[in-house]
């Protein structure tokens, strides 16, 4: 670096003088670029979400009946309160974070420190919330069966009118078969855990229980799973194959298989984000209380980790919508 | 420092702040009525708004119109765009505003067609029971 271009206290990766084209600094356009390639990416993931549901769209699973859950509220049906607030604790952390870039322009080292701190605690918080969902998710509620054609079917109570978990109406029957480990056999190989209610005791009450029927995944029209009569649902599971509680990569009881896959690839994807900024949020805080950018003369490193802050809320703005609204 | 002027208005002009510290605050609760609105609906789902226009129900494309004013604000307070050159801005949006219409466009269209494809175009894709 010539020390012509250094003239004032603005340090610039840049040539040429101390001119700045479009008036910005080196680190904040390359920043920019980095935002519009990554706005790039996922844009793709949510299109590929969004044609994966036109192609499902008659019997893509209900987000409300996935994501009802709030905390310390057991067994309330709380559809989207949650990530509500979890949007909300996003948006929150990000105006920390625009008032510690706006404390840094005053060179305000204290105040950019304490909003850095508060950014730092939102986005943990944040992080926190999504792995919450993401159990809720993997564990599951009321478990369904998968018949042979991969179709998933939930089980419904007419008299109740509701659903009904396979462990309130399944038979328990002595088990024979125990998950079998690597150290009993001779070849060293193991085989998944084994689902702690078997098919045939859940067709067995099924069998008994005359007011249970079968929920499919197709829609009607007003967008509510299709409900079958008794005589179709016995019919449906006379090809059952096996027993599915909660979520994975494979299948899961919500129903199309894709629907999981994209929630865990496209929340997984903005929660590495999320935590990859925690922790540049952390180094940079780091650097602020040490007095890093006060020596400086400067505070652009906040105002380069704010705008990838910001666009992790943007990015979360649009995950929320199309994943839990429409 | 000549180069941290901010532009204090909002909704072209119709509200000033006297500070950038105010107006940040002031779009927080913006986004927060907007964020309150979308849940409101989202759980009350009015019946009205769950009739069919282009394609979509009228209720998602309230959502995704309310999405894309947050993500104005966002970008344009949050991120100062509001304050960058004219040229700078164009750098930034224009892409996306190209590219991703585009993207949401074919790939949407291409999924309903494959979706009428396997509605009535084969005789049974479900080959797994026969």
């Amino acid at each position: 670096m010539q020390a012509s271009s250094l003239s004032k206290t603005k340090k610039t990766s840049w040539g040429g003088g101390g001119v700045q084209p479009l008036d910005a600094a080196y680190g904040k356009l390359m920043m920019w670029f980095f935002i519009v390639s990554d706005a790039l990416t996922f844009s793709g993931f949510l299109v590929a979400y969004g044609f994966s549901r036109f192609k499902n769209i008659d019997s893509w699973p209900i987000a409300d009946e996935v994501f009802h859950h709030f905390p310390f509220l057991h067994g309330v049906d709380a559809p989207m309160y949650y990530v509500a607030l979890m949007t909300f604790i996003l948006i929150f952390s990000s105006v920390t974070m625009v008032l510690a870039v706006d404390a840094g322009h005053n060179n305000d080292k204290n105040k950019v420190a304490f909003y850095m701190l508060l950014t730092i605690i939102g986005g943990a918080v944040f992080v926190g919330s999504q792995a919450w969902e993401w159990k809720n998710f993997i564990k599951g509620e009321y478990g369904a069966v998968e018949i042979q054609n991969g179709e998933i079917l939930q089980f419904y109570d007419i008299k109740k009118d509701k659903r009904i978990p396979i462990d309130e109406f399944a038979v328990l029957q002595s088990q024979e078969r125990i998950t079998h480990d690597n150290n009993v056999g001779i070849w060293y190989q193991s085989e998944a855990k084994l689902p702690e209610i078997t098919l045939s005791e859940v067709m067995e009450g099924f069998k008994t229980n005359s007011t249970i029927t079968v929920r499919v995944e197709k829609l009607d029209e007003k967008g509510q799973k299709i409900i079958l009569s008794r005589e179709d649902a016995e019919d449906k599971l006379s090809s059952a194959t096996r027993v599915v509680k909660g979520a994975n990569l494979i299948r899961n009881e919500y129903g199309n298989p894709l629907f999981a896959d994209f929630f865990f690839f496209i929340t997984g994807f903005h929660g590495f984000h999320v935590f990859s900024g925690v922790i540049i949020n952390i180094i940079i805080f780091i650097n602020v209380l040490l007095g890093t950018y006060e020596r400086r003369g400067h505070y652009d490193m906040v105002e380069k980790v704010g705008l990838y802050w910001h666009f992790v809320d943007l990015v979360w703005v649009f995950v929320f919508t199309f994943f839990y609204l429409v | 420092m000549a180069k941290h002027e901010h532009k204090l208005e909002i909704f072209r002009g119709y509200l000033k702040f006297k500070s950038n510290v105010q107006k940040i605050w002031g779009v927080l609760i913006f986004l927060s009525i907007v964020t309150a609105i979308e849940v409101a609906l989202g759980i009350l789902k009015p019946p009205i708004l769950m009739n069919y226009f282009l394609g979509l129900k009228l209720i998602n494309w309230l959502f995704i119109i309310m999405t894309i004013i947050k993500a104005y604000y966002i970008t344009w307070d949050f991120m100062h765009v509001r304050d960058e050159k004219p040229f700078l801005k164009n750098t930034i949006i224009l892409p996306l505003l190209i590219l991703i219409p585009f993207l949401l466009f074919i790939l949407l269209w291409e999924g309903s067609y494959i979706f009428d494809v396997m509605l009535d175009g084969l005789k049974e894709w479900d080959f797994d029971i026969y």
